[in-house]
């Protein structure tokens, strides 16, 4: 079951050096690419690998690049979406900082496939050292005539920029990123017209992570056939789980899809079970934006078959009793896990990072996290339970982009899977504001104690 | 001409028409709100939220119904689409649970406020908003900014609707005013606290759906409901010079621009018709003005109203 496509080759020194990564194999898709396939084969192996979007959303790639206004003669471009800044998710950077020419490298053969002859990878702010990485590289791609003008004498020209962005995570949205990259205020923008047809300065534009690039130099060179045979039904390939919380093994893995979720928490190869030895309550499978799922439902569906790693498997059940792969940032509670605390942390940061353009997400954002820090302070209500449930419901659906989904997605959930949790610190303020972190069941024995 | 069906009334429009201008050539109660959008401002709209409806046909081709509620203003109609606004419980929910958003930090200073009688968001939340709130915490308050001597600027009800920034940027070529910071944080406002002077910043005033940009040489002098509007023109060599003059007997107290039913302007009018003509024989007086019924205190009775149990402090703690 060990496969490696993204992460191939990591383990060598030196890899993120163009010498090194070409004597391990690297950029030979760009050959094979570019002088004995056409564009049109390119976009139709990506179609047939089944490739879905790694970024959260998981829509299928090739359909997204079929999309592309090729008609109207303006130029087409390629964007990659490397402002990964979603909490618990950091597959994108361990990428970037390790094998950043696994990028170049797809980007280059995604390019040429769209016919853009201009890309850019816009960068999280906070990636300092990324940045001067990915300069390098490109540096070094530029010396060797992998980018510029008549690329390895195919006569195709690609110009490859790196664009940092100024650390707001909205501009993770492909609409807000676009308007960023354009030098504006990094507003999402109404949809349709789609960036597909009118993306950045108006023209063409295909937006794609990091991690959904870099699968493509391996489909060009082994064909998408060969990549749909790896992983399970619908979910195709290989996926990058930025794995972190309560357990042994915090770190970055690439699984094949279709791996149950409960050898990929207990095994040693994985994340090597929780730390501690403690139980296991909740996971976030998919970075914090997903619903959170008790340990009942995240290891089996509510039908009683084991929960895989995959698209579908994870989100059975629809929101009720399921969740969502999303960015892979899977995040593992032990048993002294505050929910509450959590949930409001998470709400902290949506607040924080919602743009302030249509209302139910600029004032439902900062309603939810008063209330909820109300709650985790020891002084909320029994009925604002109930509001929390309301306001998330009223959010969700009704913004221009996802940011407002996101906020009130873990939100609803938390309250439906741990509603009891909920109403313990509802129930008992003074604990709730003494004891900051833990299994809250265990505090309601403390007056028992104290009464001997 | 593409067919489109709003609330089982259809009406032919050409290609490119939003469902909510279709919506408003059908006119009447199948007109969702809009608080953000302005026909005259490019790239408004789709901030509020307000006039979301429900596709429930997307088109003759693809009768797919839309997955989420969609902004009015911005969806452009396809042929054959079938559009519910009223008609569909879930707009009306949406509808309410936006009211309910705009409203939780706007001060509810009505009675204080200029703008009463001739609100935009006065008036959603009388068709759409509950009764009562749920928002216990502190509202968001701004510092007071001084923007010049014509227009009194009140950050605490703004809503964040963006059409002031649209019409001094659209309107005049001296950009200095516009959106700073994000999310619950952003606020309007002009370059370094600049003073905003140029001759249409008047329009701002007009374009405000709610109480946040007011006239300084109106405030407090009369309330609008109060006042008679007269359909008036002068010749003037910046605008049109057509503009509503508000009389209270032979007295002039105010000079706006001509809103529509739908509260739009269309004949933008500059600062010297304004603010400094305020003398009944500087107008040419056309006739009154039609008194829209949009507005709830306009009509002068309120209709449907509920009024609240009373509220009793100490009743919550009893119980």
């Amino acid at each position: 079951m060990e496969r490696k496509i993204i992460l191939e080759n990591i383990e060598i020194d030196g890899i993120r050096l163009l010498e090194v990564y070409r004597e391990n194999g690297g950029y030979k898709s760009i050959e094979k690419a570019l002088k004995t396939m056409t564009p049109d084969e390119v976009v139709a192996e990506v179609k047939t690998s089944g490739l879905r979007g790694r970024g959260g959303a998981g829509f299928p790639t090739g359909m997204k690049w079929s999309f592309i206004d090729k008609k109207s003669g303006n130029p087409r471009y390629l964007v990659c979406n490397a402002d990964e800044s979603e909490p618990g998710t950091f597959k994108d950077r361990y990428l970037l900082e390790h094998i950043p020419h696994r990028l170049i490298e797809g980007m280059i053969c995604s390019a040429y496939a769209l016919g853009a002859n201009k890309a850019y990878i816009y960068v999280r702010g906070e990636f300092k050292s990324i940045i001067g990485i990915l300069n390098e590289a490109l540096k070094e791609c530029y010396k060797a005539g992998l980018l510029g003008k008549n690329i390895l004498g195919s006569g195709y020209d690609l110009d490859l920029h790196v664009h940092t962005g100024a650390g707001a995570y909205i501009c993770g949205e492909e609409t807000a990123l676009l308007e960023s990259l354009e030098g504006k205020r990094g507003n999402p923008r109404l949809k349709p017209p789609f960036p597909a047809i009118k993306g950045l300065y108006g023209c063409p534009t295909v937006v794609n992570n990091v991690e959904t690039l870099a699968n493509i130099g391996w489909i060009v060179n082994n064909s998408g056939e060969e990549y749909a045979k790896i992983g399970i039904g619908r979910s195709t390939g290989t996926k990058l789980i930025s794995a972190c919380g309560n357990i042994n093994n915090p770190g970055v893995y690439e699984i094949e899809l279709g791996l149950p979720v409960e050898e990929f928490i207990y095994s040693d190869k994985y994340c090597g079970g929780v730390k501690g030895g403690k139980e296991l309550k909740a996971v976030i499978p998919g970075g914090s934006s997903v619903p959170i799922l008790p340990k009942n439902l995240i290891l089996n569906t509510l039908a009683g078959e084991k929960r895989l790693m995959s698209y579908e498997s994870l989100s059975e059940g629809g929101f009720i009793t399921g969740s969502m792969l999303g960015s892979g940032g899977f995040i593992v509670y032990d048993e002294d896990a505050c929910i509450v605390r959590n949930t409001y942390n998470f709400s902290r940061f949506y607040h924080h990072e919602s743009c302030g353009q249509c209302s139910p997400c600029r004032e439902g954002t900062s309603w939810l996290e008063s209330v909820l820090h109300r709650i985790e302070n020891g002084q909320g209500k029994m009925k604002d339970i109930d509001l929390l449930v309301s306001i998330a419901s009223k959010i969700e659906g009704n913004t221009i982009c996802p940011l407002g989904d996101a906020a009130a997605w873990p939100v609803a959930a938390a309250v439906r899977h741990f509603r009891s949790e909920f109403e313990f610190h509802v129930l008992h303020p003074e604990i709730v504001k003494n004891v900051k972190h833990g299994s809250l069941e265990k505090y309601l024995e403390i007056p028992v104690l104290t009464a001997e | 001409m593409f067919k489109v069906t709003i609330d089982n009334k259809s009406i032919e429009v050409e290609p490119g028409t939003t469902i909510l201008q279709a919506a408003r050539m059908i006119g009447g109660d199948v007109v969702p709100p809009a608080m953000c959008y302005h026909s005259e401002l490019k790239n408004s709209g789709g901030k509020c939220r307000t006039c979301m409806v429900k596709v429930s046909q997307g088109s003759e081709k693809d009768p797919r119904p839309m997955p989420k509620l969609v902004a009015s203003c911005s969806t452009e109609v396809m042929d054959g689409m079938v559009v519910q606004n009223i008609t569909s419980p879930e707009v009306v929910e949406a509808r309410k649970a936006v009211a309910e958003f705009l409203l939780i930090n706007h001060p509810l200073d009505c009675p204080v406020c200029d703008q009463a009688g001739e609100c935009d968001l006065q008036n959603l939340s009388y068709e759409n908003g509950s009764n009562a709130s749920r928002f216990e915490e502190e509202k968001r308050t701004y510092e007071k900014m001084d923007i010049g001597d014509l227009i009194q600027f009140h950050p605490n009800r703004c809503i964040l609707c963006y059409r002031c920034v649209y019409a001094a940027d659209q309107l005049t070529e001296n950009r200095v005013h516009g959106v700073l910071y994000r999310g619950e944080k952003s606020e309007i406002s002009t370059f370094i606290h600049q003073a905003i002077e140029n001759d249409f910043s008047g329009n701002m005033i007009d374009v405000c759906p709610v109480g946040a940009l007011t006239d300084k040489t109106f405030r407090f002098k009369n309330r609008v409901w109060f006042l008679k509007p007269m359909d008036a023109h002068r010749s003037c060599s910046k605008c049109s010079g057509k503009a509503a003059v508000w009389f209270r007997g032979d007295e002039v107290y105010r000079v706006t621009g001509r809103k529509d039913i739908y509260g739009e302007v269309h004949d933008f009018i500059c600062n010297e018709c304004r603010f400094e003509k305020k003398n009944s024989a500087d107008w040419i007086i056309e006739g009154p003005r039609k008194i829209e019924s949009y507005s709830v205190i306009n009509q002068n009775h309120y209709k449907n109203i509920v009024i609240p149990s009373v509220i009793n402090p100490i009743k919550e703690t009893m119980e």
